[in-house]
């Protein structure tokens, strides 16, 4: 049924098998035939056996298209009733096990090597724990996964789980591939057994908490989280579970909120700027921007304050001011801004300072297509005096790069810049105005 | 530009032949299923499809209507209906719905699942389990070899990346097998065998198990193709890991090329339709200018434009028999040109936006501060910065991994919390194929390892190693860099336009170490004297070599190596492959599992729902 007919030319031809052919009367199998039908005559003793389901065995061992025969040759009951049976067939010829054996008693290495070539092969009758064991070195020390994996596929049916993975943990290329079979049809149970038999505690945590990702409902989900918590994870992952808990579990309550406030349509931020997806589910930094965006002057009690996430997850200083201010920048929001980098000691002065560095700082608001004014301003807080004097070229802040040359005194660049800005303009008469002026020693 | 080969270089075997021979094997299969029938074929089998066969060969054998298998009902009314599907579990169980399905409907249909290249015991398994195991038949299309250009044949198996390299599993290795069998059955027995790598060197004993045991196929023949060498991919990350700038890496990387061919979007044809084109060497242009380095492109590209001009002008003055001429005999090609000239022009000029507005300058200077070990505070802060402004994430993962590697260090930063947590899964798979490696157990791991060994039987410790060899992996690219000379020493400019060794492929900044261990061995014919450099690889065990008498071989044959990429190419490796064989006079064929580059590598780490 499910051979083809190269496979049965194969299992004909095939070096265990003399030459057959049908009318070849001294051939052994043809005796033995012969004497199977004279037992078989026997009806009261033996059960009604079909001649050619004896090597009609798929490769797992069952008998494949043929009727099944109740336990074949298992059980126990089932091995005392054939006892009778057995004990007619030596008279007769061969006994019925040997006849089975005889058509299937392919060596280890010929069974390996049939079933890398895709044949029909029973592994049935590898019933001792030693031949098991040998069939899967065999498999091993072939190389061929797929082999590899039918040979499990076997031993995991015919073997206790605790035998299994005890002889798979000194057989580490087999236990990859029954690791990686488990994964694959979704045996989650035994592949978490696995992990703990072998006491690889991170792994059984981590696949645990892979789970969550076929999880859909955010409710579900979180509760699943909250599962995967006390799990032995690294000390360094443990704490980003904890994260991913607290972050969705936030998450949850801040869509609810909001999409109620948009959906009643009385907040004006929601208004101008609709939200184009949920929040759930996404990254920290998302929720951050997306705090900063629409909730930045909330108090810190409530949840969707950016001040009470950055407390929560411990969101450092550098990565909060570059998530508010690309925030705040895209809704035009300069004052925030200018706040976000104003700082007073303990005099009471105010000072400037970016954690990011200005020069980011100009690029991020330069992206957001700032006004010259508020680029300017950001653009002159730059240290380094090269870098300045570039962002304020390439982002055309004429007053800086003019401030800039006067104060290195370098009339050449000066003189160079009075091309690039407008014939006429207020900044051609300032640069007009320093180079006319006797009051600066020019370096050059 | 577009360097000639050298007048004794030999010529390539004609590949088409594979192509023949697979189109006529699906054939024969679909004529198993006689009658009209209704075929369901796999996403990630159709643009391989595509390249043998097209709908009219199809519906001569009467295939009736196409769908793609999805999880969905299927719609098919047909009595007959047939599945072209990658041996895989989630697909048995799309095939298990719909024949249950028609079960409980108490319809009746013949099913045939053919599998490509190969099936599974896996997959039977699932079919047994289901129930239905026997009303379905099943059937292999050994179809392992697409060859996507004159020099280069792929596998189209992504998935033997992360099977292999991060799983453990080895069911593909009988699959590359079957592959090199084919080969060696057209085009004879190959005279030098090379190889490195844990995956080369099982492959390499399963082949030859199987030519013993089908002995007598190719004795006989002569060889056409001289060596062969088998390369991992995990013996070289970096090499994949880094930014391609030759013309067809580059393209590779910004619009992905699939199976051969690009999708160009309308900002490269400069209409409002996307153009699927097909990248090889029978597309002149591009064949001209794929290996070069990008900046290279350019010029070639407007001197091009200029002559196509000048040849355009030569009508004016031309009389009328000549004018016949020119529009019989040249224009068509001069429009050909024409359209592909624009095409190429419009890529480059998409290339520049997107990498402009990427500070690519800025990238490539930091990967190129890794590759040769300065600045290394300067690069993790840029990588750190990186990160922050959450530019991709697929992106941080590559250059964390390259900082990684090349420093023989976790270079872990806080990544989980800017790109979702799901990350850390990812950051365990990266760890596990060895592409973040742990910056101090190392040693510690050592010890244990020789303590544990000395306890046990000699079979038993080479299994310990191997469970040990995952993490005790060191990179030791830093000591590699040295012995191997990857960073060459330049004074002044590196001339792009005329390179003068592999490293033109990486800007003249670091010559592709898989390519260079390829250069080295072919060479010395062995790997004689590169002991300490196998060593370093982790791959003492599974460096070999092997040679037959070559009486039979001609010394144009001992001129053409097959180099096969175990776990995939880069577009960057075969350039600077195809440019050591002009200089050597060599010609190499390329046998991919399939071709990859960084973003690929990274995605196949990823972790997403099941």
């Amino acid at each position: 049924m499910n051979r083809t007919k190269g496979d049965e030319e194969e299992y004909w031809n095939s070096s265990k098998f003399k030459a057959f052919t049908f009318d070849d009367e001294d051939d052994e199998l043809s005796q033995l035939k012969e004497s199977k039908r004279a037992v078989n005559s026997l009806r009261d003793f033996v059960d009604d056996d079909d001649d050619d389901d004896l090597e009609r065995v798929s490769w797992s061992g069952e008998p494949v298209g043929s009727r099944t025969r109740p336990g074949s040759f298992q059980s126990l009951s089932d091995a005392l009733s054939d006892t009778p049976a057995k004990s007619y067939a030596p008279e007769l010829g061969r006994p019925k096990g040997e006849y089975r054996d005889y058509s299937n008693d392919w060596s280890p290495s010929d069974t390996v090597r049939r079933l890398r070539k895709g044949k029909v092969c029973s592994l049935e009758r590898f019933r001792s724990l030693q031949d098991k064991l040998q069939l899967l070195e065999e498999a091993v020390s072939m190389h061929d996964g797929n082999v590899i994996t039918a040979v499990l596929i076997f031993l995991k049916r015919t073997l206790s789980k605790e035998i299994l993975f005890r002889e798979l943990e000194v057989r580490q290329v087999a236990l990859r591939h029954l690791i990686h079979f488990l994964k694959e049809i979704g045996d989650q149970k035994l592949l978490l057994d696995l992990f703990r038999f072998l006491d690889r505690t991170e792994e059984l945590a981590l696949s645990h908490y892979r789970e969550h990702l076929n999880i859909q409902d955010p409710d579900k989900r979180k509760e699943f989280l909250k599962t995967c918590i006390g799990l032995p994870f690294s000390a360094e992952d443990s704490a980003h579970i904890q994260d991913h808990y607290t972050l969705l579990e936030r998450q949850i309550i801040i869509e609810a909120n909001d999409r109620h406030l948009e959906s009643a349509g009385q907040t004006e931020i929601f208004r101008k700027h609709p939200r184009k997806a949920s929040i759930l589910n996404m990254p920290l930094v998302t929720t951050l921007f997306y705090s900063c965006f629409y909730h930045y002057t909330e108090a810190e009690g409530t949840f969707s304050s950016p001040v009470n996430l950055k407390k929560t997850f411990k969101i450092p200083d550098k990565q909060y001011v570059l998530t508010a201010l690309a925030a705040r920048a895209k809704l035009r929001a300069w004052n925030d801004v200018d706040a976000l980098f104003t700082t007073k000691n303990w005099l009471g002065y105010t000072k400037k300072r970016a954690p990011i560095g200005f020069h980011r700082v100009v690029e991020i608001l330069h992206k957001n297509n700032a006004p010259v004014q508020i680029l300017q301003e950001y653009v002159n807080l730059v240290e380094d005096v090269d870098t300045k004097l570039n962002l304020a070229t390439k982002f055309k802040c004429h007053d800086v790069v003019i401030d800039t040359c006067r104060d290195l005194k370098d009339r050449q660049q000066l003189l160079a810049y009075r091309s690039k800005v407008d014939k006429g303009s207020a900044e051609e008469e300032k640069i007009d105005a320093l180079l006319s002026s006797s009051q600066i020693r020019w370096k050059n | 530009m577009a360097f000639p080969h050298r007048p004794d270089a030999p010529e390539l075997p004609d590949f088409s032949m594979l192509k023949r021979l697979a189109r006529d094997q699906l054939i024969y299969l679909l004529e198993q299923l006689p009658g009209k029938k209704d075929l369901f074929i796999e996403a990630d089998l159709m643009s391989p499809l595509d390249r043998i066969a097209n709908v009219s060969i199809l519906k001569q054998h009467e295939v009736d209507k196409l769908y793609k298998v999805e999880n969905k009902p299927a719609l098919s009314s047909s009595e007959q209906l047939c599945f072209l599907v990658r041996p895989r579990i989630k697909n048995m169980r799309y095939i298990a719905s719909l024949v249950n399905a028609d079960k409980l409907a108490g319809r009746t249909r013949k099913y045939k699942v053919i599998f490509s290249p190969q099936k599974f015991y896996a997959c039977e398994m699932v079919l047994e389990e289901e129930g239905i195991y026997g009303d379905v038949s099943c059937d292999e299309w050994a179809f392992s070899l697409l060859p996507l250009d004159v020099d280069l044949l792929s596998m189209e198996l992504p998935e033997f990346f992360r099977d292999y390299f991060l799983e453990g599993d080895q069911c593909w290795i009988n699959t590359v097998v079957q592959a090199l069998h084919l080969l060696s059955t057209l085009y004879g027995p190959f005279p030098n065998c090379y190889g490195i790598g844990r995956c080369a060197k099982m492959a390499y004993e399963l082949w030859r198990n199987l030519e013993e045991e089908e002995d007598g196929e190719t004795k006989g023949r002569r060889p056409e193709i001289g060596h062969i060498f088998l390369l991992d991919r995990d013996v070289d990350f970096v090499t994949a890991l880094c930014s391609q700038v030759v013309y067809e890496g580059l393209v590779d990387d910004t619009f992905r090329i699939k199976c051969g061919s690009v999708d160009f979007g309308p900002e490269v044809t400069s209409s409002d339709k996307s153009l699927k084109v097909l990248l090889n060497a029978e597309d002149k242009v591009f064949n001209e200018i794929r290996n070069e380095h990008f900046s290279n492109v350019f010029g070639f590209l407007s001197q091009k434009a200029r002559n196509l001009q000048a040849q355009y002008d030569r009508r004016r003055g031309m009389d009328i028999k000549q004018m016949k001429n020119f529009v019989s005999q040249e224009l068509k090609g001069l429009k050909q040109e024409h359209r592909l000239l624009s095409l190429h022009i419009g890529a480059c000029e998409s290339i520049m936006k997107k990498k402009t507005k990427q500070d690519f300058q800025e990238l490539i200077k930091t990967e190129h501060a890794l590759l040769e070990g300065f600045n290394i505070r300067e690069s993790t802060s840029y990588i750190e910065e990186h990160i922050d402004r959450q530019v991709s994430p697929i992106e941080s993962l590559r250059l964390m991994c390259l900082l990684s590697i090349t420093e023989n260090g976790d270079a872990r930063c806080s990544l989980d919390t800017h790109y979702g947590p799901e990350h850390l899964l990812t950051f365990s798979n990266l760890r596990r194929a060895g592409l973040l490696t742990e910056q101090a157990p190392g040693d510690t791991l050592t010890a244990v390892e020789s303590k544990v060994s000395k306890l046990v039987t000699d079979k038993a410790a080479g299994k310990i190693t191997d469970a040990f060899s995952s993490l005790a992996k060191r990179s030791n690219f830093r000591a590699i860099s040295k012995k191997l000379n990857l960073i060459p020493r330049v004074d002044g400019e590196y001339d792009l336009k005329v390179p003068r060794d592999m490293a033109y492929v990486f800007s003249g900044a670091y010559v592709p170490l898989s390519c260079r261990i390829i250069e080295q061995v072919l060479e010395r014919r062995s790997w004689q004297g590169l002991d300490e450099v196998v060593r370093l690889l982790n791959c003492s065990d599974f460096a070999f070599t092997d040679m037959t008498k070559e009486d039979k071989a001609s010394s144009e044959s001992l001129r053409l190596i097959l180099v096969v990429f175990l776990g995939g190419c880069t577009f960057s490796e075969i350039s600077a492959l195809r440019f050591l064989g002009r200089e050597k006079g060599y010609r190499f064929i390329f046998l991919t599992t399939a071709v990859t580059n960084s973003a690929r590598l990274m995605e196949a780490m990823s972790e997403v729902k099941a």
